[in-house]
């Protein structure tokens, strides 16, 4: 057991974030399948959906984020990601190019509040009900467009693909920890 | 495809290092293609007049300043060009990036996903992201045909449809309106495309487009497979003397 933390401490670090996506990009992560056990062998994971911490750590090696950024929540650990890492994959569509969340962005805000919680509703509600309905409190306040990672931090390795595939997240991976800046567009490409 | 008159010159020239020979009037881009020597391209299709719109087939020029469409230049006696450097290789990730900002192509749920030009070119240059800020713009749909459909989100202005609608069709219901990025494709004078009277329904529009902003109704993400051999075949047979 001795040994097995001395090596543990020796290990890269890799964190993965989900910001605005669907999770297809983690669940094609999962679809490494077995290979999930070898990446164990070789990194540790310090912060995923997928593991128990819930602040970002101090310090990673590589992390991999998925999603646009949204919200000004998504903004906040965008920056966050990016002061305690020291490389930055985007991974996937959505944190790429913005894909389907920035579908959002060819209406204004306030006409996509109005679709959701006012035109949808079963009873109309009143100009001081709408206010109250509305999402500006409690959750993340939407950022008036949805957009890809690297508008707002600097990101060193995209990833695109909807999802990228199970074998281009191991291709990038390995590639990386053999100490090499992989090709992404070798293994991977827009939609699918 | 016009037959070999006394007039037609044998001319040589250059290409990538490679000598070679060709007759008059034909363009690099056609004697580089001719001899398996890759140029990409967006607007050109066999078949078609030229457009050189796209500007993806630039090349250089020895002793010439400026870059030249490859599929708009005639080839010219003791002629070098030069077809992929560094320079071309940045315009050209430039040009196909910045389409990719100016409408909304989103990939992954677009009906021609897996089967589009633009994102084939995508992957052929290697854009891995785009580095202009995308413009997110509010674009027509035009439903109104029974079973074609126009996606102006996905459309490149390439101009393929309006120069098939009226070169091979004969119909010329489509053309392009307004100037820059405000540039749409329209039918007649600007009505919706089910309402046409000159439309002859062919669809030869729908199998030039290089992407999914022209398609069939009724069909899914990744559905959407376009044919373009008729075109040359349907050229030939316009200029064979019966």
């Amino acid at each position: 057991m001795t040994t097995t933390t001395t090596a543990t401490t020796t290990r890269p670090t890799v964190a993965t974030v989900w910001l605005d996506g669907c999770s297809g990009c983690h669940m094609s992560l999962m679809d490494l399948d077995e290979r999930l056990i070898t990446l164990a062998g070789l990194v540790d994971i310090l912060h995923s959906p997928v593991v128990d911490p819930k602040e970002f750590p101090q310090s990673v090696d590589v992390t991999l984020v998925e999603g646009a950024v949204s919200s000004e929540e998504d903004l906040h650990k965008a920056n966050v990601i990016r002061a305690h890492s020291k490389f930055v994959i985007a991974l996937g569509d959505c944190a790429v190019t913005g894909n389907v969340p920035a579908m959002r962005n060819y209406w204004d805000r306030s006409d996509l509040f109005d679709r959701a919680y006012v035109e949808n509703a079963q009873e109309p509600p009143t100009a001081e009900e709408r206010k109250a309905i509305l999402p500006l409190t409690v959750v993340p306040p939407l950022r008036p467009r949805a957009t890809p990672l690297h508008e707002v931090i600097k990101v060193d390795l995209y990833l695109p693909g909807c999802p990228p595939p199970a074998d281009a997240i191991w291709f990038v991976l390995t590639e990386f920890l053999a100490g090499r800046v992989p090709n992404a567009m070798s293994v991977s490409r827009f939609g699918k | 495809m016009s037959a070999v008159t006394s007039t037609t010159q044998s001319i040589t020239l250059t290409i990538d290092d490679k000598a070679i020979s060709c007759r008059s009037g034909e363009t690099i881009l056609q004697v580089a293609r001719e001899n398996n020597i890759d140029i990409p391209t967006l607007c050109y299709l066999e078949g078609l007049t030229v457009w050189g719109g796209c500007r993806l087939c630039m090349v250089e020029i020895a002793a010439s300043p400026k870059l030249h469409a490859a599929c708009a230049t005639e080839c010219t006696e003791g002629m070098t060009v030069r077809t992929t450097s560094p320079r071309l290789k940045q315009y050209r990730k430039m040009i196909v990036e910045m389409l990719f900002a100016e409408r909304n192509h989103v990939c992954s749920v677009c009906v021609s996903n897996g089967h589009c030009e633009l994102q084939n070119m995508a992957t052929k240059l290697e854009i891995d992201h785009v580095r202009f800020p995308y413009r997110f713009p509010r674009m027509e749909v035009d439903n109104s045909h029974d079973y074609m459909r126009l996606d102006q989100n996905r459309c490149i202005l390439c101009a393929r449809c309006v120069r098939v609608c009226g070169e091979i069709e004969g119909a010329h219901t489509k053309d392009v309106k307004g100037r820059g990025v405000l540039s749409a494709i329209i039918h007649d004078l600007d009505e919706p495309w089910g309402d046409s009277q000159t439309c002859t329904g062919c669809g030869k529009c729908v199998n030039v487009c290089p992407t999914g902003a022209l398609t069939h109704r009724g069909t899914a993400v990744g559905e959407m497979t376009k044919k373009t051999e008729f075109l040359p075949y349907l050229t030939l047979m316009r200029e064979v003397k019966l």
